[in-house]
């Protein structure tokens, strides 16, 4: 039974990374092991990064509304990488319109305001994969 | 009376009426009381009150930094607005004017703030999303058609690209044939909060130094009557830190901004007088008002006795503030408007000189024309209507807002001397005191909304269990490919080789010491573009790269 | 991935296909199913690239100068690996592996591989995770891999036991003056680098670094052995690889690179021993619950802990005898 791994990124222009260094933070504090890349991120980097630590799951956080542009790019790049398997969320500024489009590009969830940490920790718990845990028995 | 309030009377207060005539010859309230211009504690009582309080206008300028306040002027109304291409947001401005408005504020997209073109790579998806884009002085061309610029106060919020952007509009000035003078408005072009709180930097701390220092030098002797900069408290609130950070590291910043200036062989009280506040209003409607006193005695304190300002000018904390975008509610939007509404009487009994309301959407996206209307009325209502401004410093002499000005300023002061202690502002971001302050504050703060310890209506209490959809302002998805298409036919047309040379001079004036402002205005006024220009400084200065994480 | 044999897996590493080597790092360090054979294979191959530790107190800059290393060896056209040591918290398991995002704009240059990894509990900060990444990076081609420890507790020692070189790092005004004195420091560095020797302090800091390095005996190694350098602007960066090129080269050539590693290898296999024991230990003791009875004794007042140990421990060696026993005969059946 192995920790998880999560990629926190900001994609684009947007420089506000309170969200992002909280939902780091948090997602820390349930056990998981989390790398986050700082802001002004292109998706490429974004997705080599990914690959590179190899994580479970990638969370991107984007203010500016450059969302629907950045956020299928990225998945698009995991899947050209043979990283089609991670799970990719997202946070932000996110109209409810936008969700459909996001989440047929591939983006599994989308944490609106007013989202609790155990909302986020109860999605990844029950889309970790086989073998992992964000708090495994201590050996 | 107390002595000291005649002298006020008779010495401040009548040079200030001869200035400025009061709203009304008297005011009164609607039962017909008389309501007193100020109210003061009687002569037998309050001894500390000269030192602590003073009177508007007067050292330490605790209770406001003019003597009439709002009943000579009311503070400016002005709503920062900016999106999609210049053409949209020039009808923006026109309406919002057109509503009584008396002051612009230009939002400017991300690719704009950060020095990059709308046809870079990581423009993509960017363009005209958060504010304009503006790629050459063509878009300002466009940004400001019929706006008149000589009777207008315009402030931009741009702070790695300030100089660039303020040289456009100046070239634009230039053009019309409006000579610089009469120019009035203000650029944020605080680059250290961006390091901190707003992500919007380009060039590491000294470099960035430079050119704020050299906008300083330009506009003391060419446009006298601009803010160079607007010291903002607001993003670092924003991102989390308490109301007493925020005052403690704004004046913090000010003083490196100072400082800088001084070494550069500025003189203190011609740049002084020039330089501009822009804090947040949050929720908690005590502590704000009672922050902003404790601003402004602490400011004027620095000023004189840090700085050894001679010219009371300088002294002075003039403000701009906004109201929280952190307390909007995406559930229940229309609890935003009834927030704005507190949030205004806050900083307005807090003697804001200008006041940007958010609107009720605006936790959804970029706020409806409708959202903005309401967004200004508040402000119309509380002052036309709520008689706040018809005596200043309406709260002065409460015992709690006294007790609160005081203890954050107690508060403030350790902060500042903790920021000293490490060397500054800029070697405290450096090493990451500064940004550890506001995050560990942000984490309490939200882990407490989590849990639902810190009660925000609509969202963790009160909840509504169904909402209906918000119309929200839309970005026309062309904005993008019209911007990039209409800089590849400007790059046609325009003169390449004058451009390429004075790219050349830009690039001269950056490897040495002279000032750039005049070379940067050369380049814009020969349509260089803004990705041009900034790429050429990216060249010299090198790029600034986030270090500290969590 | 996941359908890959080892064979395979290994295969596409030594293309150095993104995807597969940091999934063959993850492999061992959760030690998933596949993981010794991974490891296996892995050992079939020799690794020429040099090892590189940088170990140094927080604040010291460590990361901003693996970021100037990788651009400095980048533009002599060299492929670099970077493993990042980061702590686990104690209480959660959990961390947030920060050195990465300083090195971030590498991360599009397909010859730059950037591996953070927690601690994980090890009291050093480094795991066998941390060589066993350093190995897979090297049969990928990255040569030098550079491995950022923690930086805090023993991690300047831990370091030594994976790294062909220890880089480390000291800045002025860090205390580090007092920090250079402390036992065993000038025993572990390889090469001593003054960070940030833009700022006060930094003469004096190499002064001091120097007088130890003559009191111990080593006068004549004084230039080989301590740069400056200004992480931030790259400052003396150059200057640094063209020193560690030096020292590594002089190393191979006097044998001291042949001693290390294998010492490493010693260390290696003696760090996988006692895990092996201690875990083979806790399987006796979960069946037999020899540790709890004695504690219940020592509770209540009966014996102490040496006698009580060592009983454990004779039942210990019965029990996996036993064991042995027990398998032979049931092979035999």
């Amino acid at each position: 039974m192995r920790r998880i791994r999560i990629l926190i990124a900001k994609p684009g222009l947007d420089g506000h990374d309170r969200g992002a260094k909280f939902v780091a933070r948090a997602l820390r504090d349930a056990g998981a092991e989390v790398i986050y890349t700082g802001i002004r991120q292109s998706p490429k980097a974004i997705a080599h990064a990914a690959v590179q630590e190899d994580v479970d799951f990638v969370g991107l956080s984007c203010l500016s509304g450059a969302h629907n542009r950045l956020f299928p790019e990225v998945i698009e790049l995991l899947k050209e990488m043979g990283a089609g398997h991670m799970v990719v969320f997202g946070g932000g500024i996110i109209p409810h319109k936008d969700w459909p489009f996001l989440e047929s590009a591939g983006i599994s969830r989308i944490f609106g305001p007013g989202a609790t940490v155990d909302e986020m920790v109860g999605m990844i718990t029950k889309m970790a994969p086989d073998g992992s845990r964000l708090q495994p028995p201590a050996e | 009376m107390r002595p000291s309030r005649t002298k006020w009377e008779t010495g401040t207060l009548k040079k200030a009426h001869d200035g400025v005539a009061e709203r009304e010859s008297e005011f009164k309230t609607p039962s017909g009381l008389p309501i007193d211009r100020i109210y003061t504690p009687d002569e037998n009582s309050c001894p500390d009150y000269e030192e602590k309080l003073g009177y508007p206008g007067e050292f330490p300028f605790t209770r406001g930094v003019q003597p009439t306040m709002y009943r000579g002027r009311w503070w400016t109304m002005r709503q920062y607005a900016g999106f999609g291409d210049a053409a949209e947001s020039n009808r923006r401005y026109r309406y919002l004017l057109d509503q009584g408005q008396t002051g612009l504020s230009i939002a400017f997209d991300l690719p704009t703030q950060v020095g990059l073109d709308s046809d870079d790579p990581m423009s993509a998806g960017e363009v005209g999303k958060v504010g304009v884009a503006v790629d050459t002085l063509a878009d300002f061309e466009i940004l400001f058609d019929q706006i008149p610029l000589e009777r207008v106060t315009t402030s931009m919020t741009c702070n790695s690209t300030a100089m660039v952007l303020l040289a456009m509009y100046v070239a634009l000035a230039r053009k019309r044939g409006i000579h610089p003078t009469v120019l009035r408005g203000t650029i944020q072009n605080d680059i250290l909060k961006e390091y901190v709180a707003r992500g919007t930097y380009i060039f590491p701390p000294k470099p960035s130094m430079r050119l704020i220092v050299d906008t300083f030098a330009w506009c003391s002797d060419n446009i006298p009557n601009w803010n160079t900069i607007s010291i903002s408290g607001y993003h670092l609130r924003e991102a989390g830190c308490t109301a007493v950070q925020e005052v403690a590291f704004t004046l913090a910043d000010g003083i490196a901004y100072v400082e800088a200036a001084i070494a550069a062989g500025l003189d203190v009280d011609t740049f002084g007088r020039r330089l501009a506040f822009f804090f947040d209003v949050h929720n908690n409607f005590l502590e704000e008002i009672a922050k902003f006193r404790a601003a402004r005695r602490m400011w004027a304190n620095i000023m004189r006795h840090r700085f050894g300002a001679k010219d009371p000018r300088s002294w002075m904390l003039r403000f701009h503030s906004q109201t929280a975008g952190s307390s909007l509610t995406a559930q229940q939007p229309d609890n935003n408007a009834v927030r704005v509404a507190i949030q205004t009487l806050a900083a307005v009994l807090g003697g804001t000189q200008s006041l940007h309301t958010n609107s009720r959407d605006e936790a959804l996206g970029l706020p409806t024309e409708d959202s903005v209307r309401l967004a200004l009325r508040t402000q119309q209502i509380v002052a036309y209507e709520s008689g706040v401004g018809d005596t200043i410093d309406p709260l002065g002499g409460s015992w709690v807002i006294e007790s609160l000005t005081d203890q954050i300023e107690v508060e403030a002061v350790k902060l500042i001397e903790n920021v000293d202690k490490i060397g500054g502002m800029v070697a405290a971001i450096e090493n990451g005191y500064v940004q550890k302050q506001i995050q560990d504050s942000a984490y309490s703060a939200q882990i407490a909304v989590d849990r639902g310890q810190m009660k925000i209506v609509g969202m963790n209490c009160f909840v509504a269990s169904d909402e209906p959809e918000i119309p929200i302002q839309e970005i026309d998805p062309r904005t993008e490919e019209r911007q990039v298409s209409s800089l590849a036919e400007l790059k046609k047309t325009r003169d390449s080789s004058v451009v390429a040379q004075a790219l050349k001079d830009v690039r001269a004036a950056a490897e040495g010491s002279a000032n750039l402002f005049d070379p940067v205005l050369r380049a814009v006024t020969v349509y260089a573009t803004m990705g041009e220009i900034c790429g050429v400084l990216r060249d010299v200065f090198g790029e600034y790269r986030e270090e500290v994480v969590l | 991935m996941t359908a890959l044999t080892t064979k395979e897996l290994v295969r596409l590493v030594i293309d150095g296909n993104p995807m597969a080597v940091g999934r063959a790092i993850s492999i061992l360090a959760d030690r998933r199913a596949g993981a010794l054979e991974l490891l296996g294979e892995l050992y079939r191959y020799e690794i020429k690239g040099k090892v590189i530790g940088i170990t140094g107190a927080p604040g010291a800059g460590k990361s901003t100068l693996v970021d100037s290393l990788i651009k400095a060896y980048r533009a002599q056209g060299r492929r670099v690996g970077v493993v990042a040591v980061d702590p686990s918290s104690p209480f959660t398991g959990g961390a947030i592996l920060g050195d990465r995002l300083r090195m971030q704009r590498h991360a599009t240059d397909p010859d730059v591989f950037v591996r953070s990894l927690a601690s994980r509990g090890e009291l050093g900060g480094l795991g066998p995770a941390t060589a066993e990444a350093a190995r897979v990076l090297g049969l990928a081609g990255f040569d030098p891999v550079l491995i950022e420890t923690v930086g805090v507790g023993q991690a300047e020692i831990e370091v030594m036991g994976v790294a062909d070189l220890v880089l480390l790092l000291v800045v002025p005004g860090n205390g580090d003056e007092v920090q250079c004195l402390k036992a065993g420091i000038m025993e572990i560095g390889d090469l001593f680098v003054v960070n940030k020797a833009d700022r006060d302090g930094a003469d004096r800091l190499m002064g001091e670094i120097e007088s130890l390095l003559r009191l111990a005996g080593r006068g004549d190694e004084v230039s080989a052995r301590i740069r400056r350098t200004v992480a931030t602007t790259g400052d003396g960066v150059t200057e640094l690889i063209d020193g560690l090129d030096a020292l590594y080269c002089a190393y191979e050539s006097d044998g001291n690179l042949a001693r290390r590693r294998r010492s490493h290898q010693a260390r290696q296999i003696k760090a996988h021993l006692v895990r092996e024991l201690t875990l083979r230990f806790f399987d006796f003791d979960e069946k037999t619950q020899f540790l709890s009875r004695a504690v219940d004794s020592l509770s209540a007042g009966e014996g102490d802990p040496v006698t009580l140990g060592r009983a454990i421990i004779d039942e210990f060696v019965r029990w996996s005898q036993g064991e042995e026993d027990g398998a032979k005969s049931e092979t035999h059946a």
